[in-house]
């Protein structure tokens, strides 16, 4: 099976109406909540149930998460989804927002309702400009359908949602930074402790959630928590989305239940592009390890699989690459990246990743020197685990797997000022 | 506070250490002596974690975490040095240094850089970078401090303090990751008023202080405490010298009074001790009316027969003296020992009050309470004054209150802002009228007693609904205090003023503050040298010449002790004009300005505040004493010594003083013995005239001789905010 969570509505015309959304039973989910006033601790009981886990790429239970939150603590609380999807790789929230907008919302209602918050907000990512407009186009439907504001069919239940364009800066993809420039302050990671369940959005008990978890909630709460475990694993339930992309022949998103073996998926994206061998798969985003492409055969889609293979699922972002991939150059990229996004608020990203990118750009360009392989190595590591926020993680994690797995056109690379695979992309 | 649950019992190094539930980790270790590299956090700033040097190894953290961010649970335990401690704070130090210029050499902060001195420790002998370094252009903040930008670590030290402490976000991150710039985003010069404390905050050269770069090496210079002369806080400060020349001043720590702040005032006016009009030689008139150095010996000889020779034509009631408001206790006391010991009362250092007919019955104004006490209040009610700018530090402390709820609202001329929220604000050109109607709220509303003298006044007000809100908030407020500042205080019709801020704060069960001008107003007064008290408030027998009254009349004698008539005096050209008509006159001048220079028959070169032992009472009513730093310019003496030379001179009695603690323990013995009376406003009889107008108050960069001729300070965007008020006062 596939396609039955946040995909199931996309073979309908124009998904994204409010009509093709309630042709499928719709915003019944959130209906009959209000109406049987069902009480949270049953959803949040529920949702444990699915075993959902995050989507957002840790992968914390949703349900656990949820009932954090000081629900009956007086004073605002906000319910925050983060489609800020900004890792490299990653592009399924973008078309939850295209293709099923509604069901996000609902999700976010019953999210609010579950967690006492009255008010949400939907982080976009700046550059997505059309989700985000038909988000907005969405969520207009819903309010004159009065299923959104002041005492939502006649429930007594208030909720006012609003999404918010960010300005492109993947840090703010990770959740305290999206609360600051949600604020209109610097879009740079808080600290934690405090967490934002207890301070967060505007110093208020926040809950952030991905957007493939909360537009997960109302197919759980329809078809039940049970339904969404049996898809999946048993701690891990559902079917999750994949993103799929690189050298295959049929690139794109792809729901299928945890655990699906790589190799199917592989095969769902028309395999690798026709006359190339399989190389390597960074197989949860541009941040998680990459893994060998033979190694990659043998592993399933989930968290346990991949994490035996040293690497994360992560988003789901599955980076494929064949043999024409010289590696050296795309660890160089991907050092850029993190380079550039660095909020340069802590030092070990701060001034680690512009070392990670000088570096291994000049070992691209042949200009590398015999230590390099190990300064690389030590000066990942010296980030990891000594910043404020993950994304210095994500910084060295790739470089450490890289100089792991392919050391030795890192090698060539030194002594022969030129790339080891001949590469013609 | 429960205590026993707040206790939690922590192992630091397996040391077993008591700590309150709570505590960072990092102000634990700081309690008990164990030391944790740190560069961005700061005990008077928020917590921000960004620098990452502090990370410390905690049982069953999957990695090292912040000390400054970690907040100790019972049974905690941690390590500071152990292998993997010391691993990741070794990175985080490379990490530090691949970046920074390592200029060292040339860098003002060398030997005083938090940097340099834990690169020593954490740091490697041979870098392992060898990309280019970052170079960041160098910002323009002004004449105050400079800047190397190069240099800074992005500790946002200097970004938490103007948010968080001067109130003023001037100072941001701006970009990401490595191009991440600490500066204005627009160029501009800072304004606030506390800026100079960044260069203090700043843990490398990013931040430097202008006037004194490339001047000296932190390692030469010989550091001397000492006490802030340009207001009432009496800021502790550390005067910085070099071969008998003060190269720079910089904050000394006291909880009590400044904290670990000083006002750009307390930091750069010592730039201007070498100005150009310096006065470093005595000089007696010719008889061609032109001014020639002398000898001290001929000079005092010249002084004190003027002086006699009035006295015994005219009777001591025809010489009067005025000193600065920051003259030092014992040099209070020393002039109206000496002029009492001629015949005169006519001693005052009020240059810029013009009502004094409450005089005798406005007993020592002063805070009434301390400075620290200011930030556990739930409610102030400031009273003509532009506390921000009069009182920079008392003004903090004020901030901090609001800040965590106090109600503070203000009568106020128009256009006066502060850099903390307001309750409630009464704006007026008319302050009598406010207080009237906040007094007659109070009355209404049941508080009242005897209002004697103003019950007329009260009964008319016009109660308007700002004028109840403040009235409410100061009732409501469980600690409350009603500050009277400058503008009120030099208002023509200040008695009345004093009376109604002094009846608004009784009815209320609030403090009364009044905060009066200079560094040591309260200690001028104490020590007697006004014309209606002696020393101690003791009685004298006749009321001599306030500083308005000597401005009328031009006493023929004249003794002038630090005073620039022009920029000091409330009456400003008038009280030139008065100078001028005086027969004789005797400065003490520190600096030579024209009414001085072309009026008096003889100039005693005054030493500077650096320069002088004495003691200033701070506006909380502590005594604060200080020895000179550096010897005085040219030959200019401390004051207290001209004084005691003089009134030996004089055939008067009991100037035979060893030092200045002899002055200072015979002054402070008559105060600690006397009976401090409180002001009773009830007392009070027939105050009734309502007109009143404000003046504004000093300029911030106005006060005192010193700061207006700091360069540096003149070229700051304060020094030329129109700081507001209206006029009227002509
Ligand atoms: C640098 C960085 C970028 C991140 N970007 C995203 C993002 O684009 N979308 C997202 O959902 N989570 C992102 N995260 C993870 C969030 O911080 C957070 O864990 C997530 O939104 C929680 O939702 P979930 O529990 O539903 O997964 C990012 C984290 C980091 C450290
Ligand atoms: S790890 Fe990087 S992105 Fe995260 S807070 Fe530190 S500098 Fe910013
Ligand atoms: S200028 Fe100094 S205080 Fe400010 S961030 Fe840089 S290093 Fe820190
Ligand atoms: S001092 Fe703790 S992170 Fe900077």
């Amino acid at each position: 099976m596939a396609n039955q969570v946040c995909f199931r509505n996309n073979h309908l015309e124009n998904s994204w109406t409010l009509a093709a959304y309630q042709s499928s039973g719709g915003y019944e989910a959130v209906k009959k909540i209000l109406s049987e006033k069902t009480s949270p601790e049953e959803l949040i009981d529920e949702i444990k149930l699915s075993a959902l886990r995050g989507r957002g790429g840790a992968g914390f239970p949703t349900g656990l998460k949820w009932s954090f939150m000081p629900r009956n603590a007086p004073g605002q609380k906000y319910i925050v989804c983060n489609s800020d999807e900004g890792e490299p790789g990653t592009c399924k929230d973008r078309d939850i927002l295209r293709y099923n907008p509604h069901q996000l919302i609902e999700g976010m209602l019953i999210a609010g309702y579950c967690i006492g918050a009255s008010a949400g907000y939907n982080y976009i990512r700046g550059e997505f400009w059309e989700p985000y407009s038909r988000f907005e186009v969405a969520l207009e439907e819903a309010r004159a359908a009065g299923l959104l504001g002041d005492n939502i069919l006649d429930s007594g239940f208030d909720f006012q949602l609003h999404s918010h364009l960010g300005a492109g800066a993947y840090v703010c993809g990770e959740e305290t930074a999206l609360l600051n420039s949600i604020e209109g302050k610097k879009g740079q990671p808080r600290f934690k402790p405090p967490f934002p369940a207890g301070f967060g959005l505007y110093g208020r008990p926040t809950t952030i959630n991905n957007t493939e978890s909360l537009a997960s909630i109302p197919v759980i709460l329809s078809k039940g928590g049970q339904w969404f475990l049996d898809q999946g694993l048993p701690n891990a339930g559902g079917e999750k989305l994949f993103s799929v992309s690189g050298h295959v022949n049929r690139p794109g998103n792809y729901e299928v239940p945890m655990g699906t073996p790589f190799s199917e998926l592989l095969e769902m994206a028309g395999g690798v592009r026709d006359g190339h061998q399989l190389k390597a798969v960074i197989p949860g985003g541009s941040s998680t390890p990459v893994v060998p492409g033979d190694q990659m055969m043998g592993i399933n889609m989930d968290y346990d699989s991949i994490a035996s293979a040293g690497s994360m699922l992560g988003a789901g972002s599955v980076i494929v690459m064949d043999e024409t991939t010289c590696m050296p150059r795309v660890l160089a990229r991907l050092a850029y990246f993190y380079y550039e996004e660095s909020c340069g608020q802590c030092t070990p990203c701060r001034e680690g990743t512009g070392w990670l990118s000088r570096v291994t750009q000049r070992i691209e360009d042949g200009n590398g020197a015999q230590a390099d392989i190990d300064l690389l190595d030590s000066v990942a590591g010296n980030i990891e685990g000594n910043t404020i926020c993950a994304l210095g993680d994500a910084a060295a994690m790739p470089v450490r797997s890289f100089l792991k797995h392919y050391r030795d056109e890192f090698q060539h690379h030194i002594d022969h000022k030129q790339c080891m695979v001949t590469s013609d992309w | 506070m429960d205590t026993q649950k707040d206790q939690v019992t922590i192992e630091l190094n397996d040391t077993r250490l008591e700590a309150r539930q709570g505590q960072m980790l990092i102000e634990v270790a700081d309690a008990n002596g164990v030391s944790i590299p740190r560069f961005c956090y700061h005990k008077k700033l928020s917590v921000s974690a960004n620098c990452r040097m502090c990370l410390v190894e905690v049982e069953n953290a999957p990695k090292m975490l912040p000390a400054c961010a970690t907040p100790v649970t019972d049974g905690m335990k941690a390590w500071t040095k152990s292998p993997k401690a010391i691993a990741a704070q070794k990175s985080v130090m490379e990490f530090l240094l691949i970046n920074h210029p390592l200029d060292c050499p040339v860098c003002d902060q060398g030997g005083e850089c938090d940097l340099q001195e834990m690169a020593l420790g954490y740091g490697g002998d041979t870098s392992r970078y060898t990309e280019g370094k970052r170079i960041i252009k160098e910002k323009d903040y002004g004449s105050l401090v400079s800047t190397e930008m190069s240099r800074c670590i992005h500790c946002t030290r200097c970004v938490r303090f103007g948010v968080e402490i001067a109130g003023i976000p001037e100072i941001g991150g701006t970009g990401r990751g490595d191009h991440m710039q600490i500066g204005t985003y627009v160029q501009k010069a800072l304004s606030s008023e506390l800026s100079g404390n960044i260069i203090d905050l700043c843990p490398v050269g990013a931040l430097l202080s202008k006037p004194f770069l490339f001047s000296a090496r932190s390692w030469e210079l010989k550091s001397v405490p000492g006490v802030a002369p340009h207001d009432a806080v009496g800021s502790n400060i550390q005067i910085q010298t070099r071969n008998g020349k003060v190269m720079r001043v910089i904050p000394q720590e006291n909880e009590a009074v400044n904290e670990i702040w000083i006002s750009d005032r307390d930091r750069f006016s010592y730039l201007a001790l070498d100005s150009e009009d310096r006065v470093t030689q005595p000089m007696v008139r010719n008889s061609d009316g032109q001014l020639v150095e002398t000898d001290w010996q001929s000079a005092l000889e010249a002084a004190v027969n003027g002086m006699k020779m009035v006295a015994s034509t005219d009777g001591g009631g025809a010489l009067g003296a005025l000193a600065s408001p920051s003259s030092t206790t014992e040099e209070f006391y020393l002039l109206q020992k000496l002029m009492r010991g001629l015949g005169s009362n006519s001693v005052d250092h009020r240059l810029r009050q013009q009502d004094f007919s409450g005089q005798s019955d406005q007993i020592a104004p002063q805070l009434g309470t301390t400075l620290q006490q200011i930030e556990q209040q739930n409610a102030v009610l400031i009273v003509g004054s532009d506390i921000q700018r009069e009182q920079p530090l008392l003004s903090h402390r004020i901030r901090k209150a609001a800040l965590s709820g106090a109600a503070v609202s203000t009568v106020n001329p128009d256009g006066i802002e502060f850099n903390f929220p307001l309750s409630g604000e009464v704006v007026t050109d008319q302050l009598t009228p406010a207080l009237s109607a906040i007094a007659r709220a109070m009355v209404d509303m049941g508080m009242g007693g005897d209002l004697s003298g103003l019950s007329a006044l009260v009964a008319d007000a016009n109660v308007e609904p700002a004028h109840q809100a403040v009235a409410e908030s100061l009732i409501g407020g469980e600690k409350a205090m009603v500050l009277m500042g400058e503008i009120a205080y030099r208002d023509q019709n200040q008695a009345v003023i004093y009376a109604l801020t002094g009846a608004i704060a009784s009815m209320s069960g609030a403090t009364f503050s009044v905060l009066t001008e200079g560094a040591n107003a309260l200690g001028g007064l104490l020590a007697g040298a006004v014309p209606h008290r002696d020393t101690a408030d003791a009685t004298v027998d006749s009321v001599g010449m306030d500083v308005a009254s000597m401005v009328d009349m031009a006493p023929k004698g004249l003794l002038l002790m630090g005073i620039e008539a022009e920029s000091d005096l409330a009456a400003g050209p008038a009280a030139a004009d008065a100078i001028r008509k005086s027969e004789f006159v005797v400065s003490l001048s520190t600096f030579a300005d024209s009414v001085t220079m072309g009026k008096s028959d003889v100039i005693l070169p005054l030493a500077a505040f650096t320069e002088s032992s004495g003691t200033f009472v701070n506006a909380e009513g502590e005594w604060q004493s200080f020895g000179g730093a550096v010897a005085p310019k040219g030959e200019a003496r401390p004051g207290w010594k001209i004084l005691r030379v003089m009134g030996t001179m004089a055939n008067l009695d009991g100037f035979d003083y060893n030092s200045s603690e002899d002055v200072l323990s015979e002054v402070r013995g008559l105060c600690d013995q006397a009976e401090t009376e409180k002001w009773s406003w009830s007392a009070l009889s027939d105050l009734g005239d309502a007109s009143s107008c404000t003046v504004a108050s000093t300029p911030i960069y106005q006060v005192d001789s010193l700061v207006r001729r700091s360069e540096p300070l003149q070229q700051t965007p304060l020094a030329h905010a129109g700081q507001a008020t209206t006029g009227g006062a002509e």
